[in-house]
């Protein structure tokens, strides 16, 4: 980041009296950002960087010297192409669970932020701290209770079973005739008769551990909205559901596409919800890196990984950025 | 064409109508569910989010049958009353509680300091400063942890792998939350306050002690709040970053596996219980001052 300050800050009025700083010197804002920046720096950037050279490396770090050598080893995205595009689709698997994950916590969270933003009244602030109180519990104990609720002998499942909504969940499946890359459900959706050790209850952990993450940026754009526009809109003859369609929809996009963004990246990653709600083919990325560093050691290997899964949240959050700028993204 | 009133006119669309009738009880209950669709579908997704929640308490009272605790036996209140007597889950806990405690207090006074210069500077450089202070909330966990064990393996540093490297992880990714809370409260500020301050001839430390301050701290404490449980709860960082320390939500892992005791529950529940204590007690105490 460029140190040199914007020219005549301190002389000249901002524009807007929000703006107006209270303590005004040029190098105020630079020493109030630069501890917590540079620890994001170093933490952050540097580490993330670093996993480029580790991914071109060789080496184990629990057999022979235990050491890495840098030497350009291509290889290892060869392998990690191989093994976890090829052969089993893990990276696919990743994206689409996230997919369809991340669209379900939008279809759940918006009601919510809307009747949070417009709807709630005095409720407001109470609502707001029931979306985040949940977090308060840990999230182990909350994905774990999930085995609890869609146990197979349980009231969930066996009203997913006789409405018939196993039965059209099962028969999700991809044939086996296609290629390995494509086996995302070989064995469906769901089972026939559980949900649990399925793809599906992986998907209902991820919506339900992410569903904040969506909830809070879709609350701060409807909440920004000037509900003037929807009352115009109503004014001049649309439906409700065209004003919403037409102009209270479009402008919270940006909270849509943030959301989507806290939902849908760490969600790829994430590795807690398929080893507690999956079987071992629900294996997705977190758990393939966490499974090359911890257990096998090929930290190369669970680098290029990472760098692969970073190569995907990067172009995604580029594309926000040029659509909608920086400024609504914290 | 004759010419007719719009009195005349009007007669005979309502001639036309079919005769009023008061709609029957299913039409009444189908419009007030319409009417009301997005609060009823709202009222489902705190359902959604809160039955986990409501099952961790439920079964911090059971008595389970064989070590798996995920099946209703019998209601017992033994894991209350014998949940500090397991050193496993005091041990934890107790590390748990000191990274938390350290790591939020560093997070959210960078986290503050950076909100400040957001919400009420102009600079150079401000698209960099959100990128980075999003790029924490969007990277997998997975990606984060597995980056800080490569530097502090490049370091050298696997010996020293335990509570500093986690307090490190997690002030890392506490600082973007602390910043977006304070933002958002500094952000719907009344500067004209400030401005009333400084008319008095209060001088500009004089305004930010006594009214700017004052008035961004629910933030800073919500965003403290965030800061620790998110601290306290983080398994997958964590569990890259400790070498052999054991927090609680690593000590959960573990037991997943061969059965996570009620004990563990109890402690989900003291901790949601008093984090809805701090949160609802002061808007309580607001509310009844109020009248």
């Amino acid at each position: 980041m460029s140190a040199a300050p914007a020219p005549g800050v301190g002389a000249k009025a901002p524009a807007d009296d929000s703006a107006r700083p209270v303590g005004q010197s040029r190098w105020t804002p630079y020493a109030l950002l630069s501890p917590g920046l540079l620890w994001l720096s170093v933490f952050l950037v540097v580490t993330t960087i670093m996993l480029l050279p580790m991914s071109l490396s060789s080496g184990r770090a629990f057999s022979g010297d235990g050491t890495f050598s840098f030497d350009w080893q291509f290889a290892n995205y060869a392998d990690a192409w191989t093994q976890y595009v090829v052969d089993t689709p893990i990276f696919q698997k990743s994206l689409i669970y996230a997919l369809i994950a991340t669209v379900l916590t939008l279809v759940i969270a918006y009601p919510l932020a809307y009747t949070i933003a417009f709807k709630a009244g005095r409720w407001k602030n109470f609502l707001l701290v029931l979306v985040i109180a949940p977090f308060f519990t840990s999230f182990l104990l909350r994905t774990n209770a999930w085995q609890t609720i869609l146990v197979d002998t349980g009231p969930v499942v066996s009203f997913m079973e006789a409405s018939g909504m196993l039965s059209v969940f099962h028969a999700i499946n991809t044939p086996d005739s296609w290629p390995s890359w494509a086996q995302i459900f070989p064995e469906g959706l769901s089972a026939e008769n559980r949900v649990l050790a399925t793809p599906l209850a992986v998907i209902i952990g991820l919506a339900y551990n992410f569903l904040p993450f969506m909830t809070l940026p879709l609350y701060a754009s409807l909440e920004r909205i000037d509900v003037r526009l929807i009352e115009a809109a109503t004014d001049l003859y649309s439906s409700a559901w065209t004003a919403f369609r037409k102009v209270t929809f479009p402008l919270s996009l940006p909270g849509v596409v943030a959301g989507t963004l806290l939902t849908f990246i760490p969600a790829a990653g994430d590795p807690v919800n398929p080893a507690l709600l999956g079987s071992t083919s629900d294996a997705l990325m977190g758990n393939a890196i966490d499974a090359q560093f911890k257990a096998t050691g090929n930290y190369p290997l669970a680098a290029a990984l990472s760098v692969l899964l970073m190569v995907v949240i990067v172009a995604m959050v580029a594309v926000y950025v040029r659509r909608a700028g920086t400024e609504e993204l914290v | 064409m004759s010419t007719i009133t719009i009195d005349e006119r009007r007669a005979q669309a309502l001639a036309q109508l079919p005769p009023y009738r008061e709609p029957g009880i299913a039409t009444r209950g189908l419009r007030w569910v319409r009417a009301h669709l997005v609060q009823f579908c709202a009222a489902l997704a705190l359902l959604y989010m809160f039955i986990p929640v409501f099952v961790v308490v439920l079964f911090s009272f059971n008595s389970p049958t064989s070590k798996f605790n995920y099946v209703w036996n019998e209601f017992s209140t033994s894991a209350w009353v014998n949940v500090w007597k397991d050193p496993e889950i005091t041990d934890s806990l107790t590390i748990s509680i000191q990274v938390a405690v350290v790591s939020t207090i560093v997070a959210t006074v960078l986290g503050s300091l950076i909100a400040f210069a957001i919400g009420r500077h102009k600079f150079r450089g401000r698209g960099a400063t959100n990128l980075l202070i999003f790029m924490p909330m969007a990277t997998p966990e997975v990606v984060m942890g597995s980056s800080l064990l490569t530097l502090f393996v490049a370091a050298q540093q696997e010996g020293s792998l335990g509570p500093v490297t986690i307090i490190i992880a997690h002030i890392m990714f506490s600082i973007s939350f602390v910043v977006v809370t304070v933002k958002a409260r500094i952000a719907g500020l009344d500067s004209r306050l400030e401005q009333a301050a400084m008319d008095l001839y209060a001088d500009e430390k004089t305004t930010f002690r006594k009214v700017t301050f004052p008035l961004v701290l629910p933030g800073i404490v919500a965003g403290a709040m965030l800061a620790f449980s998110l601290s306290f709860d983080d398994f997958v960082i964590t569990n890259f970053t400790s070498g052999q320390t054991v927090t609680f939500p690593m000590y959960i892992w573990g037991a997943a596996g061969r059965g996570i005791p009620p004990e563990a529950n109890v402690v989900g529940a003291i901790m949601f219980g008093i984090a809805l204590i701090i949160v609802l007690v002061p808007e309580i105490v607001r509310s009844v001052r109020k009248r």
